[in-house]
């Protein structure tokens, strides 16, 4: 995969992206959950875009925030473009399932009293259903009698490539992969990620939202790093490498340098709840670049030798 | 469609939160339980009388729920009666209540065979429709009372027990319980120790909600002419007594006593699940 | 399958037994003397000799378990005695009953279901609206409804004011049983109907609204709206289908209030069914249809939930396809 290979305008902005809610607390008080602060994002046709944070960090709510199904009651702000279009609920209503498609994290997202075959054939709009999907089935070695299955007789790796298999049947042009690769074998993560990475390399843009750097790094062209609801860097995959020189932001590197591989120095601390955040950078309490600047205010992103950071110190 | 809570654990913004008002729910509740207890208790029997001058009179200031034929206040009735179904209710669930913290300890604790022989009987008091075994046990005492206090105590004891019951199985297996086992700690004193205190929540949410069904179940019994004698003042005894006088067109004889026993046992549901979302730190957050 | 019903076949008859001798047992302790149920109101009439030699054709003077064992073999030759009240065999007596018992609950069990089931979706559709709250504020309410005191509102409503049903008594008085037409019938069925069937949408609505949330709430639901679907698409391929089979094995695992609930409306409405003789037989110590009722409605229980297992082995993929997943393909 190189640069020219993607487009330049990208299929989908995300500026600036806020999500709260309001929880109730212990006692008599109630507090607002901060779960995405201030997030941008772009992903491109015919990449993979890796957005990259520890588990239950709210990655997930990007992916229902693009889609428009965030419950009710929580509170949005920002903006989304898709193809140079601003997204709003009606948008998003009629671009899901058709244009943009999500690939699930577990089988529990299948209905569970729903033959399979079934459950891929609604995707699908025009033509004869049944037969793409028994073409899609193939292509992604699913057994003919796959489709009359129900979700709990499939296999691990099964239910992995009927996943991915739904969003192959919608012809989306975006697909978002929640965290689709949780405690799996080895081999069916690898398979797994060959076919996302085969759906960007047929032009689609793929969003990936995992916490295993590994898998990120595996298909990946470029790496956003999110960290307490944002993205504190975007970096090219081929960043993380070495002694982490190329990364911008101290977290990544942290994280680079974490990885057991490399230098296996733990990162101290952990990262704030989304009710106490930090008034400054998300990342200050725990930085060693830590200065005045910091404690003050969030710093805003910046471009920085092909990405993207939000440092002050960043260089 | 709209609300997806399970996504995240988004809240509604309400003017109270939930806790304040479940305080004051539950206050409220005990108030309301308290007055018509002591308005019960406090009442004289005087409109208990007979007073034939003023006979099958509609509800007015001075007699808000009417008289009936003989003459008798029917609000006086109907507090009389609702105390008596308090009175009974209370028997009742504590009887109930006992039985299953029994019967659910030592079910969960006995070993097998003890477990076996009372889910069995769990099945048995299961396998006949409530109101045929109240009948049947209330036939037996010969009615009055004794009966309907032992038939509605008898009848449910079983759903609680078998709560009980799979919360000990599954505080059993918890990690302090397992501990203690091995430390060389009696069953005895896993169970006073250990089980109860955790069991006092469930107990007391399955003892105030065992109080509406005690009640509808004392009146209906009561209605059908085998529990309390015709002479005590018993919302059962009055609704079937008013019965006679529907044809009559003396809808208050029925509408109001009714009406009193409906919104008294809706409280004790109230009052029920609000403790239990105090309580349970599993719904708390709902 | 096999092992299955064999399993709850055995189960029914230890429990039969023991429901069978229990109540046998407790009868006999009763302080009601079932001969006055068979005297009646001949009571004055009828000296102690002549007492003693009803209570001796009846078996009365043997011991509870001479007369348990004479009882028991009765009933395994399907004999289950005579009707004191009634004088005629207790199983014509029930079966009778039943008949009359059975369209009451069954017009009832389908009307609560539907509505219930109607209401219930909708109020889980329109979680946390207005809507939703006040069907659930009605079901609660219903819920804490003694039913004979709504069959009495029904009875002054509909019967008393508005003069359409009649007041009492399951057939016209004066008319012979046999040409009691079936509009009689159907007049005198509605109204006890009607209110066991109101009664009986509370559970069904709050049942089926619970799941139906939980449903809404669940991973697969999300996905589905991530694939576009919404509103009554999403309903009809994802919510009815998750919901059904709790909510009609709950209808069938609840025969027992249905029982119980018509045993009061029957006794409101004068309906002539099984619930009523239930009462009569208890309040007159009628011990043979006393008992005959009690194993009746035990089968009639088990029946339900047995009917509410089977239904879900069945029909829930889950556990009919149980072991045979993708290996076997």
């Amino acid at each position: 995969m190189t640069e020219t290979q993607t487009s330049i305008m990208p299929l989908l902005e995300v500026c600036n992206l806020s999500i709260s809610f309001t929880q109730y607390m212990e006692g008599l008080r109630q507090k607002s959950l901060q779960a995405i602060s201030n997030l941008s994002i772009d992903v491109r046709a015919g990449e993979v875009i890796a957005v990259l944070g520890s588990s239950g960090s709210g990655k997930s709510l990007l992916a229902h925030a693009i889609l428009g199904i965030l419950p009710s009651n929580a509170m949005i702000s920002g903006k989304m473009r898709y193809a140079g279009e601003n997204l709003t609920p009606e948008s998003q209503a009629s671009l899901r399932g058709r244009e943009i498609a999500l690939v699930p994290q577990s089988i529990s997202f299948l209905d569970p009293l729903m033959r399979v075959g079934e459950q891929v054939r609604p995707s699908m709009r025009n033509g004869n259903s049944s037969a793409i999907q028994r073409e899609i089935f193939a292509r992604y070695h699913l057994a003919a009698g796959t489709e009359r299955l129900f979700p709990f007789q499939l296999s691990g790796g099964m239910a992995r490539r009927v996943l991915v298999s739904i969003a192959a049947a919608t012809n989306a042009r975006l697909v978002i992969a929640d965290e689709p690769t949780p405690g799996l074998h080895p081999t069916v993560v690898k398979e797994t990620l060959a076919h996302l990475r085969e759906l960007a390399d047929e032009g689609d843009a793929v969003l990936l939202i995992t916490h295993d750097i590994a898998a990120a790094l595996e298909i990946a062209n470029r790496i956003a790093v999110f960290y307490a609801g944002t993205t504190i860097e975007i970096a090219l995959a081929s960043d993380f490498s070495g002694e982490a020189e190329l990364l911008r932001h101290p977290y990544s590197k942290a994280l680079w340098q974490a990885l057991p591989q490399n230098n296996f120095i733990p990162l101290q601390g952990s990262q704030p709840y989304p009710d106490a955040l930090p008034p400054g950078c998300l990342f200050e309490p725990r930085c060693q670049l830590s200065s005045h600047e910091c404690k003050a205010a969030q710093p805003e992103p910046r471009h920085l030798r092909g990405g993207t950071v939000r440092c002050f110190h960043a260089a | 469609m709209k609300n997806f809570d399970a996504l995240s654990h988004p809240h509604r913004l309400t003017r109270l939160n939930r806790r304040q008002s479940t305080l004051i729910v539950i206050s409220l509740s005990v108030i309301f339980l308290l007055g018509l207890l002591s308005g019960g208790l406090l009442t004289s029997d005087a409109g208990l009388s007979t007073n034939l001058t003023q006979r099958t009179l509609l509800p007015s200031l001075e007699h808000p729920f009417g008289t009936d034929w003989l003459g008798r206040d029917m609000l006086v009735r109907t507090l009389k009666g609702l105390t008596l179904s308090f009175g009974i209710g209370l028997a009742a669930a504590t009887a109930s209540a006992l039985i299953a913290l029994v019967l659910g300890l030592t079910s969960a604790l006995a070993g097998r065979h003890a477990d076996i022989v009372i889910t069995w009987l769990v099945d048995l008091f299961l396998a006949v429709p409530h109101l045929v075994l109240l009948i049947l046990i209330a036939f037996v005492f010969g009615g009055g009372t004794t009966g309907v206090i032992a038939g509605v105590s008898l009848t449910h004891w079983p759903a609680l027990t078998r709560l009980l019951r799979a919360e000990v199985l599954q505080l059993r297996s918890a990690d302090f319980v397992q501990i203690s086992r091995r430390l060389g700690r009696s069953r005895w004193w896993v169970a006073t120790r250990h089980l109860l205190p955790h069991l006092k929540p469930q107990l007391l949410v399955g003892f105030v909600l065992l109080f509406p069904h005690a009640i509808l179940h004392e009146a209906a019994i009561t209605f059908l002419g085998f529990g309390l004698s015709p002479h005590r003042p018993a919302i059962g005894v009055i609704l079937s007594e008013a019965m006679r006088h529907l044809s009559a067109g003396s809808w208050w004889l029925a509408f109001f006593p009714g009406l009193a026993l409906l919104v008294m046992v809706r409280v004790f549901d109230i009052l029920g699940e609000n403790i239990r979302l105090l309580l349970d730190p599993r719904t708390a957050h709902e | 399958m096999l092992l299955f019903l064999a399993g709850k076949t055995l189960r029914l008859l230890t429990l039969l037994v023991a429901v069978t001798a229990l109540s046998f047992l407790l009868l006999s302790y009763s302080p009601i003397d079932p001969v006055r149920a068979y005297v009646g109101a001949d009571m004055l009439k009828v000296g102690p000799e002549q007492w003693a030699r009803i209570a001796e054709h009846w078996g009365l003077d043997r011991p509870p378990l001479e007369r348990f064992t004479r009882w028991s073999l009765a009933v395994l030759r399907g004999d289950l005695g005579i009707s004191m009240i009634f004088r005629r065999p207790v199983l014509e007596v029930i079966s009778e009953r039943f008949l009359a018992s059975l369209a009451l609950m069954l017009t009832a069990w389908i009307f609560s279901g539907v509505f219930g089931f109607a209401l219930g979706v909708i109020a889980g559709m329109r979680q946390g609206t207005w809507t939703d709250r006040l069907i659930k504020w009605f079901c609660l309410m219903l819920a804490s409804t003694p039913s004979f005191w709504l069959g009495l509102l029904m009875l002054m409503v509909f019967a008393v004011w508005l003069g359409w049903f009649p007041v009492g008594l399951g057939v016209p008085a004066g008319v012979l049983a046999h040409e009691v037409t079936l509009a009689d019938r159907l007049n005198h069925l509605i109204l006890p109907a009607l209110t066991l069937s109101i009664i009986g949408v509370a559970s069904v609505a709050l049942h089926t609204r619970q799941k139906l949330v939980d449903v809404l709430a669940s991973n697969y639901v999300l996905f589905a709206r991530a694939k576009g679907e919404s509103g009554l698409r999403l309903f009809w391929r994802h919510g009815l289908r998750n919901i059904a089979l709790p909510v009609i094995t709950l209808k069938f695992a609840s025969l027992s209030e249905l029982f119980g609930g018509s045993v009061l409306a029957e006794q409101v409405f004068s309906y002539p069914g099984l619930g009523q003789a239930a009462v009569q037989a208890g309040l007159r110590g009628d011990v043979p249809l006393l008992l005959g009722i009690i194993i009746f409605s035990a089968l009639f229980v088990f029946t339900g939930n047995l009917a509410a297992e089977l239904l879900c082995n069945l029909i829930d993929p889950r556990l009919r396809l149980k072991g045979n997943s993708f290996e076997k393909l």
